[in-house]
């Protein structure tokens, strides 16, 4: 099906394109039909930049059980940082 | 009379006066035809639908894909249009019906055109040629499984989509529904309702419900393909279009 589901959030970043490195600055992330992973639905996630235009973006999809690894892996890692290494980038 | 056709991207008047490319196909002889406007599906004005359009064209129709993600991402690669879409909130359904009239009038406008005019839509686009067809006078619509006809989406979707069930009575033409029993979104009970609601508005519609199909059973680059529903779903179009598109 297409779901329709869709989470947007504001992101402070960068990300490597296809032409290169650019300020990230919007995630979307959904669970649908991908693009080019195998299966019929995995966890898509688009790191954007709409300033830029449509072709700033970073898109990952993953299977379910990548995704859910993935984002413990993020939660783990900055759970293990210093406190002090934690403050929002600034600008 | 040859199967030689023209398949090429233009440049149409969409909803509000804007500006929108399209994908346009046609054959190159043959008498006057009817003309039909595919639809795209969540993922865009994308190379399988592309291809749809083609297959109308060899089938003797003039037919047009409009790009619907053209303001969001103008010359943008499918993936990522329809990604900006999606994160834009995706298509207001009064621009949908408004970039669907564009393209039937820009069918009608051909020299090659009879003036006879159909929807066709996958998925999202099913809900969509549901709802042009309640919005705007053309001879037919082909629904292939649109979800969120019927039934409202979870809530919290940031993306505006509403049932349209109640805007039945206003359906302009016959419409052929294809769906797989299998199918969630739409439910074989949320089709059941669609029927009902025909049956209540008296409009002209035949549906066909495939075991063994699930959601998007037509489309050949997923694994939700069911060649067999797919091959009966395109001899019911065939068949739909040659009673209420050809020229008699």
């Amino acid at each position: 099906m297409c779901t329709y589901q869709t989470t947007t959030l504001p992101v402070r970043g960068s990300g490597k394109g296809a032409e290169g490195w650019f300020p990230v600055s919007d995630a979307t992330v959904y669970f649908d039909h991908p693009v080019h992973a195998a299966g019929d639905h995995t966890l898509n996630i688009d790191l954007i930049n709409p300033s830029r235009g449509a072709g700033a973006r970073v898109a990952v999809e993953l299977d379910p059980t990548s995704a859910r690894a993935l984002a413990l892996a993020i939660l783990q890692s900055l759970d293990g940082a210093p406190a002090g290494l934690l403050a929002p980038a600034p600008g | 009379m040859t199967d030689a056709m023209r398949a090429e991207t233009v440049q149409i008047t969409g909803h509000a006066g804007d500006t929108v490319e399209a994908y346009l196909a046609q054959p190159l002889e043959g008498p006057p035809a009817g003309g039909v406007v595919v639809i795209h599906h969540m993922p865009g004005y994308d190379e399988a639908t592309k291809e749809i359009t083609r297959k109308f064209a060899a089938r003797g129709y003039l037919a047009i894909c409009p790009n619907l993600y053209f303001r969001e991402a103008p010359g943008a690669s499918p993936d990522d249009a329809a990604a900006a879409a999606r994160a834009q909130g995706g298509v207001p359904d009064d621009r949908l019906v408004g970039d669907v009239d564009g393209a039937a009038n820009h069918l009608r406008s051909l020299a090659s055109s009879n003036g006879r005019i159909a929807t066709i839509g996958y998925c999202s686009g099913g809900r969509q040629s549901f709802l042009a067809a309640c919005s705007l006078a053309i001879d037919a619509a082909v629904d292939c499984y649109g979800a969120f006809v019927v039934a409202p989406p979870p809530e919290g979707l940031p993306i505006n989509v509403e049932p349209i069930v109640q805007l039945a009575p206003g359906l302009s033409c016959p419409l052929l529904g294809l769906f797989g029993a299998d199918d969630q979104y739409p439910s074989p009970e949320e089709v059941d309702v669609l029927e009902q609601a025909l049956v209540e508005a008296g409009k002209e519609f035949e549906f066909h419900r495939y075991e063994g199909a699930g959601h998007a059973f037509f489309n050949t680059d997923r694994t939700s393909y069911r060649p067999e529903a797919a091959a009966e779903g395109w001899q019911r179009i065939w068949e739909f279009f040659d009673r209420f598109l050809a020229t008699h």
